[in-house]
């Protein structure tokens, strides 16, 4: 049997943990989903109160075939292949940054379909192989 | 068993403990080095970059780890009132802000050039920013609050809420949308790193895994001699 002290603690302390628990819980589970770093396409089509003034963020993969570079403009769709938002852009582009990857475009929202991008980022997957092994999937691919 | 903490056993233990890691631990570091940075292959996509990931992701894992540990002492501490537990978190604290710390850097430095950013406010890397923030309370908590137990009730206190962090941040790729990428080594399932990947990785992470053992006994060790000087009753 544990003495009296020992088990008030206890009991204190799990219902310190709980409560904060719960509180931090809440805290995440916030309605206005500011903890997601970006948005995707089908989000932007079902929200309601779209601020166009304000810079926001919206990600998924570039759909392949769609990037199209004219007199330093950058123009690429966004897919999360539900829905699609259509990205144009001035500036430098990250390295990784490539059709059928993951992006994601800071800027601001024009319409439900079109957005102009500040900046962009590249997303990277959580695939790592080495280059020869790439070479070998590609061929059995064809 | 509590023989082995109650008499002086332990340093004799610690003594021989750190002369055996001291005698692998640079053949070990050598040989971990070498694969990763020279004998690995690069990555399809990323190039050499992907040599910080080597570095990145054990500094990272033992970073999660450590806080753990201590969280978990700290809740055993303030419930039995172990005298010698606050010693071993006390001992493990800085290491994890340390390697905290190598993991938000190098994983910063990996972001310029792959992602287009050295920072962003997503889920993962601010949850990583709370951790050393924790980590930071602990450690002052101890250096601040002279009376020993307050301390440590304070500073347990503090560990047992932080446990919570932890789950937040090993989930938050897949909870919410981040920036940062999901794990790729998977627990149950197969992980998408190429094995010529992995093996370097693990090789590194018991690198670090020794290094951090060699740092916590000679911190250990001066925590049990301040003690014994302090109160010898105490032990």
């Amino acid at each position: 049997m544990l003495p009296k002290k020992v088990k008030k603690r206890a009991s204190l302390l799990s219902i310190f943990l709980l409560l904060s628990v719960i509180g931090v819980f809440l805290i995440l589970n916030e309605p206005n989903k500011n903890i997601l770093y970006f948005n995707s396409p089908t989000d932007i089509k079902i929200s309601q109160d779209i601020n166009y003034n304000k810079k926001m963020r919206v990600g998924g993969m570039v759909k392949k075939n769609t990037l199209n570079i004219k007199n330093q403009e950058i123009r690429f769709i966004i897919t999360d292949f539900k829905n699609e938002v259509e990205v144009s852009f001035k500036g430098t582009i990250p390295n990784l940054f490539a059709e059928g990857k993951g992006v994601v475009a800071e800027g601001k929202l024009q319409d439900k379909k079109f957005f102009i991008a500040e900046r962009i980022l590249a997303k990277h997957d959580e695939n790592y192989m080495p280059p020869e092994l790439k070479n070998i999937m590609k061929e059995n691919a064809e | 068993m509590f023989n082995f903490f109650y008499n002086s056993n332990i340093f004799t233990w610690i003594e021989k403990l750190t002369n055996f890691i001291n005698s692998i631990f640079f053949a070990l570091l050598i040989a971990g080095l070498s694969f990763a940075l020279v004998f690995s292959p690069p990555d399809y996509l990323q190039g050499d970059s992907v040599r910080i990931m080597y570095v990145h992701v054990p500094a990272a894992w033992i970073s999660l780890a450590s806080f753990s540990c201590i969280a978990l002492l700290s809740i055993l501490n303030f419930i039995f009132k172990i005298k010698h537990l606050p010693l071993i978190t006390k001992s493990i604290a800085p290491i994890g802000l340390v390697f905290t710390c190598i993991a938000i850097v190098t994983g910063s430095i990996w972001g310029r050039p792959t992602w287009g950013t050295f920072w962003a406010w997503d889920a993962r890397i601010s949850s990583m920013l709370v951790l050393a923030l924790f980590y930071l309370a602990f450690i002052f908590i101890h250096k601040l609050v002279s009376d020993e137990d307050r301390a440590n009730k304070i500073s347990s206190i503090v560990a047992a809420f932080g446990l919570i962090n932890i789950p937040v941040i090993k989930y938050s790729v897949e909870w919410w949308s981040t920036l940062h990428q999901p794990a790729s080594i998977k627990i149950t399932g197969s992980s998408s790193i190429h094995s010529s990947m992995l093996m370097p990785l693990l090789l590194m992470f018991f690198v670090l895994i020794m290094y951090c053992a060699l740092i916590f006994l000679m911190k250990y060790k001066t925590e049990i001699i301040r003690i014994k000087r302090k109160n010898l009753k105490r032990l």
